[in-house]
């Protein structure tokens, strides 16, 4: 408590157009400490970060850093004072090695040349220092999500940072990696260096921190000590309201006893509704399918399994192995090597995407911004996108005022926000962007099989309790859902088995009831490849 | 959004906000056309100065010799019909995603096919229907023409932006040869008068345009305006085509046939530059001519940029440097002609800079992408 403050926000706000991101956003944050900065998407976590590291000023307000004030200092003036930042994307060039990558802006030189050894013998020194373990050699289009990050993180320590601000450095990270991520923070706020962590994962918020800044709307609601709070308290200051949180099955470790930690309501899969699936018929059957990729023959190696109807198959696993292309060749957006898909008892291998859709198959991608919303198309129109044909009349003319009608219903159905059908999807935040995609494939028509990938990335804690709803409605409803997700506790919370990706292969299938954190967390990382879960198939 | 919501108004610190979004809308896409303007002006003044001219004299001069009387005026609404006829032909493939450099030469192989289609039909063929034969002719020339990059495109993934740069010396050269060698009028680089098609000169209804070579064309130029802004805003494969520029990955998860769409596009690039050869070839001379309207294709680039891919805007852009072409002309006597093409360079700089759509293209050149 007598550490002094190392940063320090003070009524800061900021505008961009008619958005107000910061309103008078407060934050302190002890030398020496781990702080995390919760709050819903768009609460202006990201912009205050930006803010205190020199990227944009502020419009109102005074930032100080170690008791100076330095509002609207430079990113220059920022990193000469020792804060660096971590962004949510890596910004690293993929044909350098790690230690050019580093050195990159102050290279030690030989003459003209780049004194490549120097380099690489400062990078080992401060991963040895730092126990950021990376091959200082290696390229960084060789390396792993995990450690790319690390190399951020490197970059940013490299350039003499004490105070280190994390971009929801998790968002790509196994479960194991997460727990060195946060050995090695320790370690660092251990060395007298802070930390400020954003966030909007509760449980990362218990684990890895000390105290906790909430915001919402752009301003400071809440300020606590991570020992002094829960989870669900965190959550209704975030969204200002008691929120359902998922049902976080977690597993207590001295006395192996379950416990629904939050809420009480039991784990799906355990309750009424999955009492005999294995009568139900196959929604959505996929048998030996193999996908290839420009830079792997076997992307998705081999794989054979059934979702039916009424059932919610959980994929697991770190992202890159292999999830992506499993599920866009059952779109129909990638071409499989081979393998069968049938929806419904229905091959369709050679159909179009269309076709596909025909047939009852709805898609929740995994990247709203590349593939399931137009950013620049009204929220009308992207509310229809997939659906021009049934939209428009014979001779191929959009039906203006059914475009319409169609928005404001699901708007007014999804709470979608700002409820403008002539707004750009762009201008939404992101929670409200998945509404318009959740809107459109689960409610705009009718389906049997729905794939959703990912389907909470990047959205906030209320919206994310609004998707899992919806999710639990399509299941009560008959319906097969093929969930793939890298948020293992949305797997465990939602479906009723759970089957595990790793290189292209499914290396487990478990029932619910088999499917413990830890277990499934082992099988992700590959590390347990033997035992009675393996499988090729998972019927 | 929750902020817009909850945020507490304070006085006087909403105004831009307060205006109606389509206002705004307007706001920010004539704002960089019309700072093109004022950097352009003011390059201009420099020049003037340099040549020991007042800048004043020299811009009333401008707008006199245009749109200060009636031939001016008339030549400049010709010139302005060819760049709307490109200038939407560009825009068009833009909307896609497609940068079409070749409206050069589907504007020139438009403009010979109606002129050989007026030359097959025979003479006194009632114009009613030998127009639209003619501009039939000259919208297939043009698709056709427009029709190599769109399939290499959408079957190979072949770069538009190359293959039609070459399709514009093969197409200009064949045509150059057929002039040359076997449809010309002995001693001249012209074919022979066609016999039927021809379109009145506006003159013919408003005597004061006598001189001028503006022509009922400039219908068919509105309404090809009009036409292409229906396409892209009230269709479902507008609706498409728009998305497959914005987004293709979005759009072939929409179920879109991405491929599909850019040789569709491309054909009615074609077709629409093709269309304007029709201005010179059926409304002002009644032959096709070796280089009829050199520079009119590269033009439309800029016109398609400086009206923001909006046909209407187009209309408004092909006005725009149809009065600098024509101004230069007019102010030849003061200072060298050549200040306008200075004049429209600095536009198009200026304006190419500040288009989002430019900036994609470079992104996407410099291998960024995302």
């Amino acid at each position: 408590m007598t550490e002094p403050v190392a940063l320090r926000a003070i009524g800061v706000s900021k505008r961009f157009g008619e958005v107000r991101a910061n309103r008078d956003a407060t934050l302190t944050v002890k030398r020496g400490e781990i702080h995390a900065l919760v709050g819903e998407n768009g609460a202006g976590k990201s912009t205050l970060m930006r803010i205190l590291a020199g990227m944009y000023p502020p419009d109102g307000g005074r930032v100080e850093v170690n008791g100076k004030d330095v509002t609207g200092w430079s990113t220059r003036e920022a990193i000469a004072a020792g804060v660096g930042m971590v962004h949510q994307h890596f910004m690293l060039v993929p044909t350098l090695t790690v230690a050019e990558n580093l050195v990159l802006g102050q290279e030690l030189t030989k003459g003209l040349q780049l004194d490549r050894a120097a380099a690489e013998s400062a990078v080992r020194d401060l991963c040895e220092r730092t126990g950021l373990k990376v091959d200082p050699s290696r390229l960084v289009s060789d390396l792993s999500v995990g450690e790319a990050q690390r190399v951020e993180i490197l970059k940013v320590l490299y350039r003499g940072a004490k105070i280190l601000i994390l971009d929801e450095p998790t968002a790509v990270l196994s479960p194991p990696e997460i727990t060195e991520l946060w050995r090695v923070l320790r370690r660092l706020t251990s060395e007298g260096g802070t930390v400020v962590l954003i966030t909007h994962k509760l449980d990362e918020v218990m684990e890895a921190s000390s105290s906790i800044t909430v915001m919402r709307a752009g301003a400071t609601v809440g300020e606590v000590l991570t020992a002094e709070t829960t989870p669900a308290g965190i959550a209704k200051m975030m969204v200002g309201r008691d929120v359902r949180l998922a049902t976080v099955v977690l597993e207590d470790e001295k006395t192996g006893r379950r416990e629904d930690e939050i809420t009480g309501i039991p784990a799906p899969g355990l309750g009424a509704g999955s009492a005999s699936p294995s009568l139900s018929p196959a929604a959505l059957s996929v048998s030996r399918l193999v996908v290839s990729s420009s830079r792997k023959p076997n992307e998705v190696d081999d794989i054979s399994f059934d979702v039916k109807s009424g059932e919610i198959l959980g994929i697991a696993g770190v992202e890159g192995n292999g999830q992506t292309e499993l599920i866009e060749a059952i779109a129909g957006l990638r071409k499989a090597a081979s393998g069968s898909i049938t929806i419904g008892g229905k091959d369709v291998g050679e159909l179009s995407v269309r076709e596909r859709a025909e047939l009852g198959l709805s898609h929740i991608p995994e990247d709203r911004h590349r593939r399931g919303l137009v950013l620049d198309y009204s929220i009308g129109d992207n509310l229809i996108l997939g659906l021009q044909h049934r939209f428009s009349s014979g001779a191929g003319v959009l039906q203006g005022e059914q475009v319409q009608s169609n928005a404001q219903g699901q708007i007014r159905e999804f709470d979608i926000r700002p409820p403008s059908a002539t707004l750009p999807a762009r201008s939404l935040s992101g929670g409200n962007q998945q509404k318009i995609v959740i809107a459109r494939e689960m409610r705009g028509r009718e389906y049997s099989v729905l794939l959703a990938s990912q389907p909470t990335r990047g959205v906030d804690v209320g919206a994310i309790e609004f998707i899992h709803e919806q999710l639990r409605a399509a299941r009560a409803s008959g319906k097969g859902v093929l969930l793939v997700s890298a948020d293992l506790i949305e797997v465990l919370s939602l479906a009723d088995r759970v089957a595990v990706m790793y290189e292209g292969k499914i290396v487990a299938t478990l029932s619910r009831a088999e499917a413990t954190p830890e277990l499934v967390g082992e099988y992700m990382t590959g590390a347990t490849r033997t035992g009675e879960h393996r499988a090729g198939g998972a019927r | 959004m929750s902020q817009l919501n909850e945020s507490i108004p304070r006085p006087g610190a909403d105004r831009t906000s307060r205006l109606p979004a389509s206002v705004t809308r307007l706001i920010s896409a004539l704002l960089p056309p019309f700072t093109a303007l004022l950097i352009a002006a003011v390059v201009g003044d420099i020049l003037i100065l340099s040549f020991g001219q007042s800048p004043a004299d020299v811009f009333v001069l401008l707008i006199e010799g245009t749109w200060g009387n009636a031939y001016g005026l008339g030549q400049v609404i010709y010139k302005a019909t060819t760049l709307t006829f490109t200038g939407l032909s560009v825009a068009l493939a833009l909307r896609a995603g497609l940068f079409n450099i070749g409206a050069e030469g589907q504007l020139a192989m438009g403009g010979f096919c109606a002129a050989v289609v007026g030359l097959l039909l025979p003479a006194g063929t009632p114009a009613v229907l030998a127009v639209p034969l003619c501009l039939a002719g000259a919208a297939i020339g043009g698709a056709s023409v427009a029709s190599v990059p769109g399939v290499l495109k959408a079957r190979f993934g072949a770069s538009e932006v190359i293959v039609t740069i070459m399709v514009n010396f093969i197409t200009l050269a064949l045509l150059n040869w057929l002039i040359a060698t076997k449809l010309n009028v002995a001693e001249s680089l012209h074919t022979p008068e066609i016999h039927a098609g021809a379109v009145p000169r506006l003159s013919s209804v408003v005597d004061a345009f006598a001189g001028s070579a503006a022509n009922f064309v400039l219908v068919v130029a509105l309404a090809a305006a009009a036409y292409a802004a229906w396409y892209l805003f009230r269709t479902r494969a507008g609706y498409d085509l728009r998305a497959v520029g914005l987004q293709p990955e979005a759009a072939e998860y929409g179920g879109v046939k991405v491929g599909r769409v850019w040789l569709r596009a491309m054909l009615l690039a074609g077709a629409m530059a093709g269309l304007g050869g029709t201005n010179y070839v059926l409304g002002y001379k009644q032959y096709y001519e070796e280089g009829f309207a050199a520079g009119a294709g590269f033009l439309g680039i800029a016109v398609a940029l400086v009206g923001r891919n909006h046909p209407f805007g187009v209309v408004i852009a092909a006005l725009l440097f149809a009065t600098l072409s024509q101004g230069g002309l007019a102010v030849n006597a003061v200072v060298p002609k050549q200040m306008v093409d200075v004049l429209t360079a600095v536009v198009i700089i200026a304006v190419a800079t500040s288009v989002p759509e430019v900036q994609r293209l470079l992104k996407s050149v410099r291998g960024g992408g995302k």
